[in-house]
């Protein structure tokens, strides 16, 4: 079964999006912030990351950034989850590594097509 | 809803628009009706079909089959049409072609987002096309209001995150505040015309690409045979049709053959001779 770290520092997202990934056919894995999920990476490397930017102690920008400087961390696919909407925001996104980008808020069926986008499901 | 109402608006969708609705569903005409009330400030759905019925109202009654008819769409769909319209259909014809315009038709195009789609593929460009290749895309519905939200190209942020890739969406995109307006290129590549599918069978010609997807599968026997036939009077000879998944041309035998391990792609059967002609 592929896993898939769900990081958001909100714990209703992180239950709602684990309900929907988990119908999807994904083992999930939950941080609250980019540093717990990059420890999370460093001793499981999941398939797929589903990834807040605004969070606490490390965003998911520099967790991104971080994840594809350690070894193995080119191989999971990054989907964004974020309330930026701006396209010079998900360029960024797109520009340092993410395959995918979900807008909030969003319900299970844009869950589900931008997993099928990224190669997931 | 009274049940001589809901066989009342059950014949008025078959009879105008072919469309097959099952009047023990009230709740589902209750509901969609109910939109249409609300706009045209009736007291209740009731009211509304009373007056439709007393009035004989053209515009009304198609403003109610316009609402019975609305569908769900989205970008991309079914992902797999594209691919193929993409890959090996449009190259194939490319080549046929050669300097010749590539005639491509959305029959049946909703708010837009199939045959945006198509002007996305065509305007990143594919391997294999020859470079003289000239594509023309043209629209049909036959709701006003469909037609209009397709062409002004502003979307919801729910309707961009469905089927749209986020790079497709960065790249022929703008935001405007909640709403996302399709960049004028991609608008300006396509041509619109409402038309009724059974009533206007000859209106449209000399296509050579039709994408008619999710469209007979709502239809009684009758008007999918008539759209069939408009279809094969479009499609050129050696023509392409999509339909969607679970959809068949069986109501029209000899019209076209199935492509084989491509579900819901079709040719046109060179042979067949289509019984309605150009007027």
């Amino acid at each position: 079964m592929k896993t898939c770290l769900v990081v958001d520092d909100s714990r209703v997202i992180r239950k709602v999006a684990r309900r929907i990934l988990e119908d999807l056919g994904f083992e999930i894995a939950e941080a609250s912030d980019g540093a717990e999920a990059l420890a999370w990476c460093r001793s499981a490397m999941p398939q797929a990351i589903l990834l807040d930017w605004n969070m606490p102690v490390m965003n998911g920008m520099d967790f991104l950034r971080h994840l594809r400087q350690e070894p193995g961390g080119d191989t999971p696919a990054v989907v964004f989850c974020s309330v930026e909407a701006d396209i010079e925001k998900i360029q960024e996104a797109l520009d340092a590594g993410a395959s995918e980008y979900i807008m909030k808020p969003f319900d299970s069926d844009i869950i589900a097509m931008k997993f099928v986008e990224a190669g997931l499901a | 809803m009274k049940p001589e109402d809901s066989e009342w608006i059950a014949a008025l969708c078959s009879r105008l628009i072919g469309l097959k609705v099952d009047p023990e569903k009230t709740y589902l005409i209750d509901s969609r009706l109910s939109v249409v009330a609300r706009r045209e400030s009736f007291q209740s759905v009731e009211d509304l079909i009373t007056s439709v019925r007393n009035d004989s109202d053209d515009r009304m009654a198609w403003a109610l089959v316009e609402a019975m008819a609305a569908g769900e769409s989205s970008f991309f769909r079914d992902r797999t049409p594209f691919a193929c319209f993409r890959d090996e259909i449009l190259p194939a014809m490319g080549q046929v072609r050669g300097n010749r315009p590539i005639r491509v038709w959305s029959a049946g195009c909703g708010a837009g987002q199939e045959i945006y789609s198509l002007a996305m593929i065509v305007n990143d460009g594919l391997a294999g096309r020859p470079p003289e290749t000239q594509i023309q895309l043209f629209g049909s519905d036959l709701s006003n209001r469909a037609m209009e939200k397709a062409q002004s190209g502003i979307y919801t942020h729910f309707e961009v995150q469905r089927g749209l890739p986020i790079r497709s969406l960065v790249r022929h995109f703008q935001r405007a505040e909640d709403m996302w307006v399709l960049n004028a290129p991609i608008r300006q590549m396509v041509r619109w015309r409402q038309l009724n599918l059974i009533s206007d069978q000859t209106a449209a010609g000399g296509f050579d690409i039709i994408f008619c997807r999710n469209v007979l599968c709502n239809m009684t026997d009758a008007a999918r045979k008539k759209t069939l036939e408009g279809l094969a009077h479009a499609l050129s000879p050696d023509g392409f049709l999509f339909l969607g998944e679970g959809e068949s041309t069986r109501a029209l035998e000899g019209a076209f053959n199935a492509v084989a391990d491509r579900p819901g792609l079709y040719a046109r059967n060179q042979a067949f001779r289509p019984a309605v002609q150009a007027a």
